[in-house]
């Protein structure tokens, strides 16, 4: 597992990184009418998420490997909060009290266009989520319902979004995520990916960079096999 | 060996079941030879955990309990460290909810680093067993990622316990008789015999997309039986050769709520 230290508390990740799918309204937008009809039958009402287990975690330089007989990995990136207090049941007005501080989050997928089952296979292969470069504390980012990404593909600029369009907010979802599930410090909640997912192939590199937050590279190669 | 991890008199322990006590009292041997009763300790779940890793659907009566066709390919499902507990703890469930339930399964904990496994040499990779019990509340699904982790993922929802049972002390793993009983009564009952997706198959499966780990864990799936839990419920599952998991359900104001 990749260990990221860093110089507030609570000093380390547990591992433990939670995802969340459609928060972002480009997702909704992109699924359209999809959301109203079968399998799904209607839009979610509560956060989705997803869990990226310890065997995809992955720092900044770190390579990312493409499995065996796939072409392209879509990239996703989002704004990762750190927690730094333990989070159970917080009103949304203090929720980001709750938070350490933020990073880039690289929710890497193999494509799929069904949300219905979770799509472990698609999700959490090995290195599918690198983080960093840090852990920049909370203070350093005055407002994050208002931070854009920016995304590069071997230096060109294929994606740029930003948290203001976020279906929750940071402090909304972890006010209701928080209602059944404890964080605790170290934790990670990763926002929601904007729609459409920009695609990488073996060679490319993906360059993620938001202010105050830095750049997270990473590689995408070809898988040994 | 069976092997349980305690918290007692202010420190974390490793105890072994004392064969000299009474059944009744859960009677424990801690590592530093004092001998204690399973009321006396809290359990914490027996081994450190990993990547819990969750099978929907794996029995074929359950399946067709909830009214599912068979599938080509394991519905797995991931669960968090936080919804972690161990022997005699206490679940919550909401108020207002119409139905929560239990699932008894067989936990595979992972011993060695597995990736791109055959099913051939899948066992290898297995540390040992345990039972669990992985709580649902269906009135939160939603057809997004079903499963999903409101309706799976809730704190006290996944139990695992009390003991972590070496490999080599379960000859068959492919031949366990689970059973729950709800206060006592029998309401679920199977045999992993009639898993779809046995332990080789699922490491194989697991292990040729993602690289599983000591300390992971394959929560198996559940037979037919469930049934709906309420506040004072006294939960126990059972495996053979496992021991007895009991879990009591509490409402919202054991918590403040």
């Amino acid at each position: 597992m990749c260990s990221i230290p860093f110089e507030i508390a609570p000093f380390r990740l547990t591992g433990a990184v939670y995802g969340t799918l459609l928060n972002h309204r480009s997702a909704l937008t992109e699924l359209g009418d999809k959301a109203a009809q079968p399998p799904y039958n209607a839009p979610p009402r509560a956060p989705v998420l997803y869990i990226k287990p310890r065997n995809t975690l992955a720092a900044s330089g770190d390579a990312v490997e493409i499995p065996a007989g796939m072409s392209e990995l879509e990239v996703g990136p989002c704004l990762g909060l750190v927690i730094g207090r333990t989070a159970c049941r917080v009103p949304e007005e203090a929720a980001l009290h709750h938070v350490a501080g933020y990073l880039i989050v690289n929710d890497v997928s193999v494509p799929h266009d069904t949300f219905y089952r979770p799509s472990i296979r698609f999700k959490a292969r090995d290195g599918f989520c690198p983080l960093g470069p840090a852990v920049v504390p909370r203070e350093a980012i005055v407002d994050p319902d208002a931070l854009t990404l920016r995304t590069y593909v071997d230096g060109l600029l294929v994606q740029t979004s930003s948290t203001a369009d976020l279906v929750r907010s940071a402090a909304r979802l972890l006010a209701d995520v928080t209602d059944f599930m404890t964080l605790i410090p170290g934790d990670v909640l990763a926002l929601g990916v904007a729609r459409p997912a920009p695609r990488v192939r073996a060679g490319q590199r993906v360059d993620i960079v938001a202010d105050a937050l830095g750049t997270l590279s990473n590689e995408f190669v070809k898988a040994a096999r | 060996m069976m092997r349980a991890r305690v918290a007692f008199s202010g420190a974390i322990h490793t105890a072994t079941p004392d064969r000299e006590g009474l059944p009744d009292r859960e009677p424990l041997l801690l590592d530093d030879g004092r001998l204690v009763t399973g009321e006396e300790v809290v359990w914490l779940p027996p081994f450190e955990v990993g990547t819990i890793i969750a099978l929907g659907l794996n029995y074929a009566d359950h399946a067709k309990e909830l009214a599912f066709n068979s599938q080509e390919e394991p519905l797995v499902f991931l669960k968090g460290p936080g919804s972690l507990l161990g022997h005699r703890g206490t679940t919550r469930r909401p108020a207002g909810v119409k139905f929560m339930h239990y699932e008894c399964e067989l936990a595979v904990v992972i011993g060695r680093r597995a990736k791109n496994v055959s099913r051939a040499a899948a066992m290898q990779h297995v540390a040992g067993y345990c039972i669990a019990n992985d709580y649902a509340i269906r009135d939160y699904l939603e057809n997004w990622y079903r499963p999903n982790l409101r309706v799976k993922n809730r704190d006290g929802g996944t139990v695992l316990g009390p003991w972590f049972v070496d490999a080599a002390d379960v000859p068959d793993p492919s031949n366990l008789e689970l059973r729950t009983f709800l206060n006592g009564e029998l309401t679920q009952q199977g045999n992993t015999r009639d898993l779809i997706f046995d332990i080789p198959c699922l490491i194989e499966y697991l292990s040729a997309f993602m690289t599983l780990a000591p300390g992971d864990v394959i929560l198996t799936g559940t037979p037919e039986g469930v049934a709906n839990v309420m506040p004072g419920d006294e939960i126990a599952c059972e495996i053979d050769g496992l021991g007895r998991l009991v879990n009591t359900i509490v409402a919202d104001e054991s918590f403040g709520r």
